[in-house]
């Protein structure tokens, strides 16, 4: 499903404008990560992508679907938002619930959600604990079930809000395998991290943003390239190409490889 | 003089079978910066909720060994003591923040109100802890409607108020920014220049290698290393077990399997160590990488 983003402005009932005039378009299938500083508006624009917010004024469409006219539960058939922090929406006594409970919801009938259950816990190498009870887990794994929660709603756009915050280096590999899963089913993935390496190594389109405006939207290879631009919204590029600039290798590097063949030549 | 005295503790959740911390002998001196590093599920915040005291007086289970602060065992005093002498951060600011307050000004006294300090110096503090931090601009705001890096910087502003000998940061800037990375260890780095204890459990190797004094590394409840930021970080034993790895030294280390990186030459975890080796630039006579370890004489 396409989104649509026109001139979108949110000012939080306290007074402050956490976006101001915000518009993009987001392809079906397509993988984008968000970045900038802390406060910049991130959660806060994807949390327009399911009705959780509604603008102070223009609009948000997920496909033909107006976030204003659409009531959440409706555009949760289509729109799964894994929150920061898993602690804020799991409740269930077990893991199996908790992953069966979004697709209960929606209404599938008992072996569709066995199957998607089984399917969501086995990307999340969770299949064997299914009776655990989530707050049994280290928040490392319950960040896994919340995961899983919500890959078994089988959403066609999926937002995950800083998944590897916390994480160490085997769990942000499995945080990548999933998400290359997510894209090889056609899903639209869009994360948001501060984690400027995992965004380079594992989407193709990157937004910065600043302020509530975006600053920055492309390729990852171009934006995450244009280190002072970046500067304004407190983003680093990442490691590998940080290191190619300094040396001054004339191709903009992402990864080890590319900065290795960079070297040699 | 060590500060912090750990001996022979090993620890159990209550019904656990596998210990969490397995005999870990540990001093730290007093104004040492010290890194505590390892995967998910090592002991990292169970090391740091043991030298708060929330192990044994929140968490109970199995404590064995003792655990020494300023002189004083951990088991033989009480929690509200203890806060007077260690201060922890918790990882999640949503865990730490009180509810009970409807401004970050307000929560940030909350710690001292509960100490009973006089309202004058109360708010003095208060005052001089929003600014090391870099959070004035907050202090309205309600703890709640904050961004997760806002949120983490009141967390640990509500324990730096407190000004407590030994400060345990657990993963401090998870959801920060680069730049706000960068303020808050600087901030923690000047701290301990002042005589502040500071141990820090972290993921952040390249920013651990350029403030902390010494690196420990935990594997399944276990100290596996101690030593140097440089030494620890750029082990070969750190390899393929989770632990946060500079891109820098991987990039480095699969250089010299290629003989693209100097010969004999240390690996690097920060980006001048990277620049410097490299770019075949010699070090410094007799300081090692140079740019490391601010190592306290």
């Amino acid at each position: 499903m396409k989104i649509e983003i026109k001139d979108l402005h949110y000012t939080y009932p306290a007074g402050v404008e956490a976006l101001r005039g915000v518009s993009l378009t987001i392809d079906s299938g397509e993988q984008v990560a968000m970045v900038g500083q802390n406060g910049s508006g991130k959660t806060t624009l994807v949390k327009h992508l399911n009705g959780l917010l509604q603008p102070t004024s223009g609009s948000v469409l997920i496909g033909d679907l107006d976030t204003k006219k659409v009531p959440v539960a409706k555009l949760a058939v289509h729109v799964g938002y894994v929150f920061q922090n898993p602690d804020e929406q799991l409740f269930c006594r077990t893991i199996h619930e908790e992953v069966a409970f979004g697709p209960r919801n929606l209404g599938f009938d008992a072996s569709k959600i066995e199957s998607l259950v089984a399917d969501a816990l086995n990307l999340v190498e969770l299949s064997s604990r299914k009776e655990t009870n989530p707050y049994d887990l280290s928040p490392t794994w319950r960040k896994m079930v919340a995961l899983a929660s919500i890959i078994s709603m089988d959403t066609s756009i999926v937002i995950l809000d800083e998944p590897t915050t916390g994480q160490d280096a085997v769990n942000v590999a499995r945080i990548a395998h999933v998400v290359a899963e997510l894209r090889k089913r056609g899903k639209t993935v869009i994360t948001i991290t501060h984690d400027i390496d995992f965004c380079a190594e594992n989407f193709e389109r990157v937004i910065a943003l600043s302020q509530g405006k975006i600053l920055l939207d492309g390729p990852a290879g171009s934006v995450l390239g244009q280190g002072e631009i970046l500067a304004q919204t407190y983003v680093d590029p990442p490691q590998l190409t940080r290191l190619g600039k300094r040396l001054g290798l004339k191709k903009t590097v992402r990864n080890q490889e590319e900065f290795l063949s960079a070297l040699k030549s | 003089m060590a500060i912090v005295n750990l001996k022979g503790v090993t620890y159990k959740y209550p019904l656990t079978e596998t210990p969490a911390l397995s005999n870990i002998n540990l001093k730290i001196n007093e104004g040492e910066f010290v890194a505590v590093i390892g995967p998910n599920g090592a002991g990292k915040s169970t090391l740091c909720y043991t030298l708060a005291g929330f192990v044994p007086h929140f968490f109970k289970g199995d404590l064995q060994g003792s655990v020494e602060v300023a002189g004083v065992e951990t088991k033989t005093s009480t929690l509200s003591d203890w806060v007077l002498n260690v201060g922890l951060a918790f990882q999640n600011p949503f865990n730490q923040i009180s509810g009970a307050k409807y401004t970050v000004y307000e929560e940030i006294a909350f710690g001292l109100e509960n100490l009973g300090i006089p309202r004058g110096e109360m708010k003095e503090r208060v005052d001089q802890a929003l600014t090391l931090t870099g959070i004035r601009d907050l202090a309205d705001r309600s703890p709640y409607s904050l961004s997760g890096g806002q949120q983490q910087r009141v967390a640990l502003t509500s324990i730096l108020v407190m000004q407590p000998k030994v400060l345990v940061l657990d993963e401090p800037t998870s959801q920060m920014d680069p730049i706000g990375t960068r303020e808050v260890f600087g901030v923690i780095r000047s701290l301990a220049e002042r005589g502040m204890t500071v141990i820090m459990a972290e993921h952040k190797v390249e920013w651990v290698a350029q403030f902390a004094d010494r690196v420990i590394a935990l594997y399944e409840g276990k100290l596996m290393m101690d030593g140097r930021p440089g030494d620890v970080l750029t082990s070969e034993r750190l390899v393929g077990k989770g632990y946060g790895i500079s891109r820098y030294t991987s990039a480095a280390r699969e250089a010299s399997r290629r003989g693209l990186w100097p010969r004999n030459r240390e690996l690097p975890v920060t980006l001048d160590e990277a620049v410097m080796g490299f770019g075949g630039f010699p070090l410094p006579r007799g300081e090692g990488q140079g740019v490391r370890g601010k190592g306290r004489k």
